[in-house]
């Protein structure tokens, strides 16, 4: 409260999307994001040692022999992060470039639906909504871009088309309930989007017991494979990193545009900085809410569709599998920012793609990966926390928006 | 959604002028569900079909035989009833009164065993043993309703239940496994959850951090580090890290032998009498006392609480500990006290649940219970009809809680106000 005012606000109107992505990169907000990770990797490596079994068995003589001790340890520790590391961008242990660079094709076809899904929290954000339902969202926008995907034959290209589009309907449905409900009633939209969430999940095992999704011959909730003319396609051959991507990336520079360059998002950002405000001025903020709510339902529905048409390709009930949670750290490392969400969603889909490479070569489990992720969050949460930790001065970095407060 | 809408509820000028407002909601939202009482549990119910209900379990003192209820007649009653309550309630919002809360309740029971004397139609099923699984099931609802509520009530929205209940359930199996007593690990329990908690204060009543932020992460921390944790540990040497063993039921005696409510409530394990004692001692604590009011007054009016000389950061610190002990000891309840043994991600959710039961408890203890009961009997509802068979599929029975959870936020089963205060923070000008 005390730190100097940020960058005069010439600068600030007359930057490019470029020159501020570098200012985010190169001030405070990056050194705070770089420290919580350095901090988070820090405990995570604690985490891993305390509970290694043979660095157990080490220190079980620590003081008859200590250096077995921390040689384990750091056995432990290093073939642990090295894995992470290989398993989300390159491995070196490859000849071919191509070959080398595959998992980080399988970093960013994780990162694909943390990218849509993060925007979809990101946007209510600005808006000083909170949108916990992306994981209802999600399958929701699964269900009818797989029920498209699988049950009908249409062209190639359009299939595709219609398909996704499907999914997208999917999730606005699923997230316009929450957003109707709050501008009509003011029904908390935390509440009603957990509330959703759950019916989603409930929803989709449902579904996959009847003879309209279930695949022919399965007792297991499990929907057919999609068409191949429905199918996202693969952007190289032998990685599973599909269109879905690029679309995400679309997303992001939608969202942008919308919140920087639209009359709505005018009206979004007006309206998250301060309602009443807001009100005064002529604008609809029950209109501006439900708004909102679908076009972050539609991006969440993206998310959605890239799963069903692209990463798996068909409908389980784990289709989402905790996603929508993710999302929210995402939505909330990239500080509710079109680009920042691109950067967490690579960040935690490196996380996630590392973590299953880390598991298979080390055995360290990769639910590390989840306590990673939200240390991250809590650290860049609480700058004063960092600051105190590294005994630094940098600048505070804009408070994460202006979220929701109480009910 | 025709509400005379003359003064907007967050308007304080209401007050000084008491304008007539009425609220058609309820008792249109009650008269749907009353036909469809009438027409689906009455009319359209196969008539000659008979439920039938058992109400002794074979070891009660005291044995009542099973009775047997026309199917179709006690739908029809059932849904007149209903009908009959719609009206009234259509009655009294023209005379510009509220929907009391007994009317709503009652109105909920009679639907509530309409639909089930419909479900068995041609079967049978004991009402005790139904009830049994319900407190069963609500148990760790109404632990975490508790726990939400204790920081609500000041000022505090605590979305990390669900870390603190999972948190409470691994360190108790976990402390109860190396030490090899139940007990200890039940001492264990509150700790973890005041673990959480603490973080949560920290975050939010120290360093002003967005209350639902810290609670969600919080959540995704616990269930990261209880999943690494069991993958490494408690999975490959279950003998010493996963093997707490748990409280057996305890009959109390001469209570535990009056007929249904002796099983349903005295036949239970140490767990659910402690819930019992404290849910007394928060509702007293939280409404008779002078903590219970300075508590309420720093989550209605910090400013006010604050030039009366009450430090409201403090007040909030303490109950954010409070309510994350009381979590962390419900938490206990899945480990010692159902399941004998921790598993990845046992709360499955409860947490969020028992948020739900709070609001839909309107921040009261009692309510909480009630709200928990609600819960925990749908959902064991579904478990027991899934057993004879029933028409509606059981994932919509799964589903019930959180449609009637969206129903009260969005005011059509009345009103809904949190303490004034939740959610911001207070900085001292």
């Amino acid at each position: 409260m005390t730190e100097p005012a940020p960058a005069p606000p010439e600068t600030q109107q007359r930057s490019t999307a470029g020159q501020r992505f570098w200012r985010e990169l190169t001030t405070g907000s990056a050194m705070v994001t770089l420290l919580s990770v350095v901090l988070a990797l820090v405990i995570g490596a604690i985490l891993i040692i305390v509970s290694d079994p043979r660095v157990l068995d080490a220190a079980s003589y620590f003081f008859s022999r200590p250096g077995d001790t921390f040689s384990a340890a750091w056995r432990s520790v290093s073939s642990a992060y090295a894995a992470l590391f290989q398993g989300s961008l390159i491995n070196f242990q490859e000849y071919s470039i191509g070959r080398a660079l595959r998992p980080f094709a399988e970093t960013l076809t994780y990162a694909t639906p943390l990218i849509a899904a993060g925007l979809a929290v990101a946007l209510p954000f600005r808006a000083g909504l909170f949108n916990i339902g992306a994981e209802g969202q999600i399958i929701l926008g699964a269900i009818f871009a797989g029920y498209i995907g699988f049950a009908i034959d249409l062209p190639i290209v359009v299939h595709v088309a219609v398909a996704v589009a499907a999914g997208l309907i999917g999730g606005a449905i699923w997230a316009g309930i929450a957003g109707v409900l709050k501008a009509k009633t003011g029904a908390h939209e935390v509440i009603v989007t957990i509330m959703l969430n759950n019916i989603a999940r409930f929803l989709i095992v449902y579904l996959l017991a009847t003879s309209a999704f279930q695949r022919p011959g399965r007792a297991d909730p499990i929907s057919p494979f999609v068409y191949e003319s429905a199918e996202l396609p693969r952007v190289f051959e032998g990685t599973r990193l599909h269109v879905g991507f690029l679309l995400a990336i679309l997303a992001a520079v939608f969202v942008w545009w919308l919140l920087e360059r639209s009359t709505l998002g005018f009206r979004l950002r007006a309206v998250g900085h301060n309602p009443h405000a807001a009100t005064t001025a002529g604008m609809s903020v029950t209109g501006t809410y439900t708004a909102v709510f679908l076009i972050a339902g539609a991006l969440a529905g993206l998310a959605g569709a890239s799963l069903a048409l692209g990463t798996e390709r068909h409908l389980t009930p784990g289709i989402s599998g905790g996603l929508g949670f993710d999302a929210i750290t995402v939505a909330l490392l990239g500080r509710s920012n079109p680009w920042g969400t691109i950067a967490a969603g690579i960040l935690f889909g490196a996380l996630r793609a590392g973590g299953v490479t880390m598991q298979a070569r080390t055995g360290t489990p990769i639910d590390i990966v989840l306590v990673l992720q939200a240390l991250i969050v809590l650290f860049i949460a609480a700058p004063p926390l960092v600051r105190a930790i590294f005994r630094i001065k940098i600048r505070a970095p804009e408070p994460v928006t202006t979220a929701a407060k109480g009910w | 959604m025709s509400v005379d809408t003359a003064t907007s509820p967050a308007s304080p000028a209401v007050d000084q002028t008491r304008v007539l407002t009425r609220s058609w909601r309820a008792p249109i939202v009650l008269a749907i569900f009353g036909v469809l009482a009438l027409v689906v549990f009455g009319i359209t119910a196969p008539s000659g079909e008979h439920s039938t209900f058992r109400v002794s379990t074979s070891s009660d003192f005291v044995q009542i035989e099973p009775f047997a209820l026309p199917s179709r007649l006690v739908g029809l009653l059932l849904g007149v009833l209903c009908l009959v309550i719609a009206a009234y309630a259509f009655w009294l919002v023209r005379q510009a009164r509220k929907v009391p809360l007994w009317l709503s309740v009652t109105f909920g029971l009679a639907f509530v065993f309409a639909f089930l004397t419909w479900a068995v139609a041609g079967a049978t099923i004991s009402l005790t043993n139904l009830l049994q699984g319900a407190v069963a099931l609500s148990v760790p609802l109404i632990f975490g309703a508790l726990s939400g509520l204790l920081c609500e009530r000041a000022g505090v929205i605590n979305i990390a239940i669900e870390g603190q209940l999972l948190f409470g359930a691994f360190l108790s199996g976990v402390v109860a496994s190396l030490t090899s007593s139940t007990w200890v690990g039940l001492i264990a329990a509150p700790i973890a959850g005041l673990l959480v908690a603490y973080v949560l204060a920290v975050f939010t009543v120290k360093y002003f951090v967005n209350q639902i932020i810290v609670g969600v992460v919080l959540n995704v921390l616990v269930i990261g580090l209880t999943n690494f944790l069991f993958s490494r540990l408690l999975s490959p040497d279950p003998a010493t890290w996963n093997s707490p063993g748990r409280f057996l039921s305890m009959k109390v005696p001469v209570l535990g032998d009056i007929p249904v409510i002796g099983p349903v409530l005295f036949n239970q394990n140490v767990i659910v009498y402690f819930l019992y004692v404290i849910v007394i001692v928060v509702n007293i604590a939280l409404f008779r006392s002078r903590w219970g009011l300075r508590v309420r007054a720093v989550g209605e009016h910090p400013e006010a609480a604050d030039t009366a000389g009450i430090n409201v950061n403090k007040v909030r610190f303490r109950n954010v500990l409070i309510g994350g002990a009381v979590a962390g000891f419900g938490g206990a309840y899945f480990t010692l006290g159902v399941s004998g043994l921790f598993s990845r991600e046992m709360t499955a959710g409860q947490g969020f649940i028992a948020l739900a039961a709070m609001i839909l408890g309107r921040w009261s203890p009692i309510g909480a219970v009630f709200a928990g009961l609600l819960f925990g009997f749908a959902n064991n509802l579904q478990s027991v009809l899934g057993i004879i068979g029933t028409p509606i599929p059981s994932e919509f029975m799964l589903m019930a809680p959180y449609l009637v959870t969206i129903f009260a936020v969005a005011g059509f089963v009345g009103r809904v106000r949190p303490p004034a205060a939740d959610g911001e923070p207070y900085i001292k000008s």
